[in-house]
């Protein structure tokens, strides 16, 4: 069975000025999006206590409430987790009240009416945890790209690597705007997955590149643009089968793998869309607009140690 | 002949992929109901009460599945979670407070395979249950305390050396003696220099000499103060009877304990939260109490009251902390009368024995002291901890004291018994506070499981379904490698002891799961490429394994850093992810290099082949 059966060559690069007109203005929404509605961060970036309860039939989120609002809790959050009786409640993190016994003191005022309430998850994060966590975070990402960097620079060349960096970070750019955008919680999950993120967008830009560097030493009279478009037509199939079979997992993770992982579904999934169109359009389009040629990529000529000087016999 | 084997790769691939399947078996198995009993304040754990255990259980029509004697812990198998529940409470009781019996839930991992080694992949706690603490060690009361020594131990010297000096005061970060004179100022400096070289001491304004701590030092107390509190909350937990607890150090002031299985949260907490402390010190008494009750508190002392809420008038000095003492266990003299017998280490013996000497006959003090969290923060953000202290003994020294003494003087046998536990469990040296916890119930943590299992099954499903179709005979050869790397990855978790199965580590699994096939992926596309251009099914499979190599390997090394920076900055969740990522780009290498190579060669290599089924 065949999907992509290209017998011409795709002129991929023909849509080099929209994609990049069209890449930059998401990242300019992404962006803006972030500086409007920022993250809606998640228990372990903020601090605050989030307890997850299961009733034994439908929960009743307005009785909740009310309960909540009596125990002194006004600024609880009450949710619907995953199924109709399972409720999140998130507390933020309060002055003066010894913070580890909230969990307790919730928990009581929810049974205090006699309910069916079954604790599953209590977690408490000091603010002070959170501070740390985000600067972890964001210092993680930042050496992660910066390693990345030198070692696509040190196997490949430099401009290659400024343009899988340049994919890369326009991916978690877009990512991070899809979520400050939806206002999907963003915890430690979804940072783990905006890393996989990395990792598999870097992934398939380094095989477009790989081959683009093959083809620059193999292909002899061909302008840049072309033997781009070569490479991304050879390599197109394999991009989209990795995508969708990757995509098939993320779809079953999302449905199956219950409301904890949903967000780290999430930002896989679009994740994975975007990484493909990245690898595709913009890591290659940064490394022609920097000027990549045929004498960049052909391996330099080792001098032999002593190869100019006369044989000793 | 092209594409043959070479019988060490052949041989490579079968011990490979055997020895993971044999150390993933044991995750088949599951696990069984279990309950633990290990010996709590004066009890002992012997083999002999394995049969009163089977007695108490079969008085109350409970079958064990088995019961195990190992590590001087008895380990009950039960068949369901009622029968684990009732057991407990039946043993509980049964045992009394002399033992701890806790909840748990044991690998039922067969025996010829525990020889060999194999256990089950460790599970976090989000997957089985549990509580998780992260500790946060109050370093400037540690920095306090050490400054409150040297403040101590600076007046003994220059009062044996007969140097005088107006006052020494201890300030936030350093100890400020002050003299009548220059001269004396001189001398006392150039004596205390040598005597702590790891102080340093400047002279601040006129007549005052100040001494701070060098960077090193607050280093080595900073250090120090996570050590011992890591050394105190791993015997504090022991006493809950967890199975496999967790303490470490994370960070430079952080600790962190992981209780998997724990249910009795309130009691966990509780016991670890206990951040006590111990300090010996001579009742004054030259003054009253009744004049230091009505304000005329003398300079040299202070009040504190005893349980019973009598007041005490203790010297200010401290003879010994709690910090010294190694070991101390309760019992009665040939009176009958309650005591408690304690050793101190040879440092804390030394100390003893020069405080004592000259104070035969006098009454000494133990004091507990306890901080407890406020929940009110100071500007710098940290938690604001208020210092309870109560007197719980005063004994009259008898004679000169060495590395081991006992206190008498206890109203019961009951109150020796808590005295020496509480000595026993030694002494926090600076306060800890919880700043972050997680519990996760059991319910949830099934439930984790079984999603992760669930969504493992049908992404591999589809993935499956789909290379079969779209690849035929390869995509079957592929199916057959994303199989074993399954089997490989939960053999290599089950054998790395550090690795533990996260739910963010399942969804790296799952991940793996659809990027592993990405390697042959790239072979096969080439290989089709190869006989686009018209080579032989032959040159095709050797040329497209060839070129797809170093792209392989490239691609690959890229996400292998990623997952090595989140691995060594990531905390949790994300190192469970990070190692599942880690190990599946390994193994989905391995197998979807060389352990397809081989199944195609055998199949197509070192033969005439027409066409190729890809």
């Amino acid at each position: 069975m065949q999907i992509l059966n290209l017998s011409e060559t795709v002129n991929f690069m023909r849509l080099r000025i929209p994609t990049m007109i069209l890449s930059t203005c998401l990242i300019i929404g992404s962006l803006v999006s972030l500086g409007v509605n920022s993250l809606n961060w998640g228990l372990d970036f903020t601090g605050g206590t989030l307890i997850e309860v299961g009733y034994s039939q439908s929960a009743d989120l307005t009785k909740i409430r009310h309960e909540l609002t009596a125990a002194n809790f006004e600024d609880a959050v009450v949710q619907n987790f995953g199924t109709s009786e399972d409720v999140l409640i998130r507390i933020s993190p309060r002055e003066g009240v010894k913070a580890a016994t909230i969990g307790n003191q919730v928990l009581e005022a929810l049974r205090a009416d006699g309910s069916d309430v079954e604790m599953r998850r209590i977690e408490f994060v000091g603010p002070n945890v959170g501070d740390e966590l985000t600067e972890q975070g964001g210092l993680a990402m930042l050496v992660a790209l910066l390693c990345i960097l030198v070692y696509v620079a040190m196997r490949f060349e430099w401009r290659f690597s400024l343009g899988s960096v340049a994919a890369l970070v326009h991916d978690v750019i877009l990512t991070l705007g899809l979520f400050s955008f939806l206002q999907i919680e963003f915890d430690l999950t979804v940072l783990a997955a905006l890393l996989a993120v990395i990792g598999y967008s870097l992934n398939d830009t380094i095989v477009v590149c790989d081959r683009i560097r093959e083809n620059f030493r193999k292909i002899r009279k061909a302008e840049p643009v072309e033997v781009i478009n070569i490479s991304l037509t050879q390599t197109l199939s394999r991009t989209v089968i990795t995508s969708l079979t990757t995509i098939l997992v993320l779809v079953a993770l999302y449905y199956k793998g219950g409301a904890l992982i949903h967000g780290f579904a999430t930002a896989l999934l679009f994740g994975v869309v975007v990484g493909t169109y990245s690898s595709i359009y913009i890591a290659s389009s940064v490394a022609l607009a920097l000027g990549i040629s045929k004498e960049d990529l052909i391996p330099p000529q080792v001098e032999k140690e002593g190869q100019d000087m006369d044989s000793l016999l | 002949m092209l594409n043959q084997n070479s019988i060490w790769k052949v041989l490579l691939v079968i011990v490979i992929i055997g020895l993971c399947t044999l150390y993933a078996l044991p995750n088949i198995y599951g696990e069984d109901n279990a309950v633990q009993i290990s010996a709590g304040r004066d009890g002992n754990v012997t083999v002999q009460m394995v049969d009163d255990v089977k007695k108490t259980l079969a008085d109350n029509n409970i079958t064990p599945k088995r019961i195990e004697f190992e590590n001087e812990q008895i380990l009950v198998r039960l068949n369901d979670s009622d029968a684990q529940l009732r057991a407990r409470e039946l043993l509980e009781t049964s045992l009394g407070t002399n033992y701890s019996v806790a909840m748990n839930l044991a690998a039922d991992t067969p025996q010829w395979l525990e020889e060999l080694g194999g256990t089950p992949m460790k599970l976090g706690l989000d997957l089985r249950g549990g509580v998780h603490f992260l500790m946060e060690v109050d370093m400037s009361e540690a920095i306090s305390k050490s400054l409150e020594d040297a403040q101590d131990n600076f007046r003994t010297a220059l009062r044996e050396e007969k140097l005088r000096y107006r006052t020494v005061q201890q300030r936030e970060n350093h100890v400020d003696i002050h003299f009548r004179d220059e001269e004396t100022l001189e001398k006392a400096q150039f004596f205390l220099r040598n005597r702590n070289p790891d102080l340093t001491f400047e002279e601040v304004d006129d007549m005052v000499l100040r001494a701070s701590f060098s960077e090193a030092k607050l280093q080595g107390i900073r250090e120090n103060a996570v050590k011992q509190n890591i050394t105190i909350i791993r015997n504090r937990v022991n006493q809950l009877g967890v199975a496999e607890p967790l303490v470490q150090k994370q960070g430079a002031d952080r600790i962190v304990v992981q209780l998997p299985g724990i249910q009795d949260t309130a009691r966990a907490k509780e016991i670890l939260n206990a951040t006590a402390t111990l300090e010996f010190r001579l009742v004054d008494q030259d003054n009253d109490v009744r004049d230091a009750l009505n304000g005329r508190v003398p300079a040299g002392s202070q009040v504190i009251e005893d349980q019973q809420g009598r007041p005490q008038l203790l010297e200010k000095r401290i003879m010994l902390t709690g910090n010294h003492i190694i070991d101390a266990n309760s019992g009665v003299d040939e009176y009958g009368i309650p005591q408690v017998n304690i050793s101190l280490d040879s440092e804390g013996g030394n100390k003893m024995s020069r405080t004592t000497r000259g104070n035969i006959g006098k009454p000494m003090a133990t004091v507990f002291i306890e901080y407890k969290s406020t929940g009110e923060r100071n500007a710098d953000g940290k938690l604001v901890f208020e210092k309870h202290e109560e007197v719980i003994s005063v004994a009259t020294i008898q004679a000169q004291l060495g590395s081991s003494f006992r206190i008498t003087g206890l109203d019961s046998p009951k109150e020796a018994r808590d005295l020496s536990l509480l000595l026993r469990a030694g002494a926090l040296i600076a306060p800890i506070q919880i700043v972050e916890e997680r519990t996760v119930g059991p319910s949830l943590g099934k439930e984790n499981i079984e999603l992760g299992m669930q969504a493992i099954l049908w992404g591999l499903a589809a993935v499956l379904v789909f290379m079969l179709i779209y690849y035929k005979a390869f995509g079957l050869v592929a199916n057959f490698a994303l199989l074993t790397n399954l089997v490989i990855i939960i053999g290599v978790m089950s054998m790395i002891p550090g690795a533990t199965l996260t739910l963010p580590g399942m969804a790296g699994i799952v991940l793996t799961v659809g990027m592993a096939v990405d390697a042959n992926v790239l072979i096969f596309e080439r290989i089709r490429e190869e006989i686009r251009d018209g080579r032989s099914p032959q040159q095709a499979i050797h040329q497209g394994y060839d070129s797809a190599f170093s792209t392989i390997l490239d691609a690959n090394i890229t996400t292998f850093i990623a997952g090595l920076i989140l691995f060594a900055v990531g905390t949790g969740p994300i190192k469970g992810f990070s190692i599942t990522l880690m190990i599946g780009i390994a193994t989905s290498m391995f197998t979807a290099i060389v352990v397809t190579r081989v199944i195609v060669n055998a199949v197509w290599g070192g033969r005439k082949v027409k066409k190729l089924a890809i």
